[in-house]
């Protein structure tokens, strides 16, 4: 293991989140302050409790959730589509490094910033509502999870994305509206039956009810079952990006 | 064993293109190489090959007896690389840049190493730039700097002073002249001849994908010694005399004008007796002036007889 290499890989892409700390801080806490003005008070004053719990502190995970995935897939697509945009590139395809000491480096920075955010809105979070968290070594290990799976997807977009609009196009067509539907702001037994059903292929459906089983010890699909989406999510990132660096598909002409 | 050891390179470009037509060359350990050849010659393709930003179609490549491919860590432990283009993170401080290269190949922080580095390419006062508010050559140094943080065995060099000043010029020969003193194996690529003349061992000349010649640049130089005495004649001839059979001379189409190649480096240069037998032959002399040939010319004939073999 290049141990310098990934350090000095993490710390450059820190770097970038250091000089705008400002902004990484404020912005979610703002715009999780609106989500509990609009949902919470506009919404939770005509739902009041969802499975027993008060609707304010229910759609907490959901915020989490929503807004970790969104921060780890842009952060890491950013990360290194910058590097092949600026040409930098050359200097990682010429240095002693492995693609998985690449991956330490920048999905471990990107997961990082996301994990940060996703602090931020819990503590925010803390002035809104009352929320005890019921098992806080699974919330901590689902949210690590799916920090790290959604950064995998975010440095694969990066590879894949030939400009600035296909970085930002996957997070706004495919993870936004998945979250939107994948339960972050409603149990999915409130739904139609076939909607019940429909929803059941949506990934982010076993994410969202996992993490809010780690709060509230209630789910919409067994735990067992979240962790298994959430594990073979990032297993499938993994082997895609081990076949990106061994074809060198998109990066290595 | 070379240092470099290139064997047999195809590159085949995605579009079809063939950028290397079964490149063989070596490199020895502490020599400077200079490869030269017009635009698209592929020079940058071949340097690509060896550092791992291109993957050969075919052949092998070692670097310190490590293959390229299948050995990647220990070769490009070794190889320093300052490319073509400037290609830099703009936000970054130039310090930090360095310190990112030292540290992706495995270095331990050296921030006196550092320093040096930065004062030799007198880049210590921009240090806490960012590289975007630096000058194009400025931009040169830093990729120098950054090439150099790793402490390099064998330095590739792809124009390095394309767009630059005379004094970077001079910065940069006295760079590699430090160098070599370290033992360290150069190849830089150039379109400068002067520039492979002042520093390199031996001369490489690359044109469509092909090695046209590999040679030390004193047997070049030796070439070069060639010289070509020009005589304008008071009237023209219309055919060379007999007496005159024995000298390597030729006569220019309209007959007004003789040339006689020598080499300076002979014994006798034959002038004297040239002269004698013109004279004795009644033959006069309106004005004569010499030439030496130059690298250029070597050059530049090289790449013109392949061009037509080629087209
Ligand atoms: N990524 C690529 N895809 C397809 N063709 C390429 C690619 N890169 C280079 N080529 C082609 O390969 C040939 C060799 O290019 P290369 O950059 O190696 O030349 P060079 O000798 O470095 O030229 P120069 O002196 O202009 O830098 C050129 O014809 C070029 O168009
Ligand atoms: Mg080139």
């Amino acid at each position: 293991m290049n141990l310098y290499a990934i350090g000095a890989m993490y710390r450059s892409e820190m770097s970038r989140f250091f000089r705008t700390i400002m902004q990484s801080f404020i912005s979610p806490v703002i715009s999780t302050s609106l989500y509990f003005v609009v949902f919470g008070t506009a919404i939770g004053s005509r739902i009041d409790q969802v499975d027993g719990v008060s609707y304010g502190a229910f759609i907490v995970p959901g915020l989490i959730m929503l807004a970790v995935m969104g921060q780890a897939t842009s952060n890491a697509s950013f990360g290194v589509f910058f590097p092949k945009f600026t040409g930098t590139i050359y200097e990682l395809l010429s240095a002693p490094v492995n693609f998985l000491e690449i991956v330490i480096g920048f999905v471990g920075a990107a997961a990082t910033k996301a994990l940060f955010i996703g602090a931020v809105i819990l503590m925010t979070s803390f002035f809104f509502v009352d929320i005890t968290i019921a098992h806080p070594l699974a919330m901590l290990a689902f949210l690590l999870l799916t920090c790290l799976s959604f950064a995998l997807l975010g440095f694969i977009i990066g590879i894949w994305a030939k400009n600035f609009e296909q970085v930002q196009l996957v997070p706004m067509l495919v993870i936004t509206p998945l979250v939107f539907l994948g339960g972050s702001f409603y149990s999915i037994s409130m739904l139609p039956p076939v909607w019940q059903v429909t929803s059941r292929f949506n990934p982010v459906v076993y994410l969202v009810s996992g993490f809010r089983w780690s709060f509230f010890d209630q789910a919409d699909v067994p735990v067992g079952l979240s962790l298994m989406a959430i594990a073979g999510f990032t297993g499938g990132c993994m082997v895609v990006i081990w076949w990106i660096f061994k074809t060198g598909w998109r990066i290595r002409s | 064993m070379p240092m470099v050891d290139i064997q047999n390179v195809r590159k085949q470009y995605a579009g079809g293109f063939e950028a290397l037509k079964g490149v063989n060359l070596q490199i020895e350990e502490g020599e400077i190489l200079a490869l030269l050849g017009p635009n698209g010659a592929g020079k940058t393709t071949l340097i690509s090959a060896i550092c791992g930003i291109t993957m050969p179609t075919s052949g092998t490549i070692t670097v310190g007896g490590f293959d390229v491919v299948k050995n990647f860590r220990q070769a490009r432990d070794l190889i320093g690389l300052v490319p073509q283009e400037i290609n830099l993170e703009p936000f970054t401080k130039v310090i930090d840049a360095v310190r990112f290269t030292r540290g992706l190949f495995g270095k331990p922080k050296d921030d006196a190493l550092i320093e040096s580095i930065l004062k030799r390419l007198s880049l210590w006062d921009k240090r806490d730039n960012r590289t975007m508010e630096l000058s194009g050559g400025m931009k040169r140094r830093v990729l120098i700097a950054k090439a150099l943080s790793h402490e390099p065995r064998v330095l590739f060099l792809d124009e390095p002073t394309a767009g630059v000043d005379v004094e970077l010029r001079r910065d940069m020969w006295d760079v590699v002249e430090g160098l070599r003193q370290d033992g360290v194996t150069i190849i830089l690529t150039t379109h400068y001849i002067e520039e492979a003349e002042a520093m390199a061992d031996r001369i490489g000349v690359i044109r469509q994908g092909e090695i046209l010649l590999v040679e030390k640049k004193d047997s070049l130089i030796a070439r070069m010694g060639e010289k070509e005495l020009i005589m304008e004649l008071a009237d023209p001839l219309a055919a060379l005399p007999g007496a005159l059979s024995d000298f390597d001379l030729v006569l220019s189409e309209d007959g007004t004008c003789l040339t006689y190649r020598y080499d300076t480096s002979a014994e006798r240069t034959g002038i004297a007796t040239l002269i004698a037998t013109l004279s004795a032959q009644g033959i006069a002399i309106a004005d004569m002036s010499s030439r030496q040939k130059s690298l250029e010319d070597i050059f530049v004939g090289l790449v013109d007889e392949h061009g037509e073999d080629a087209a």
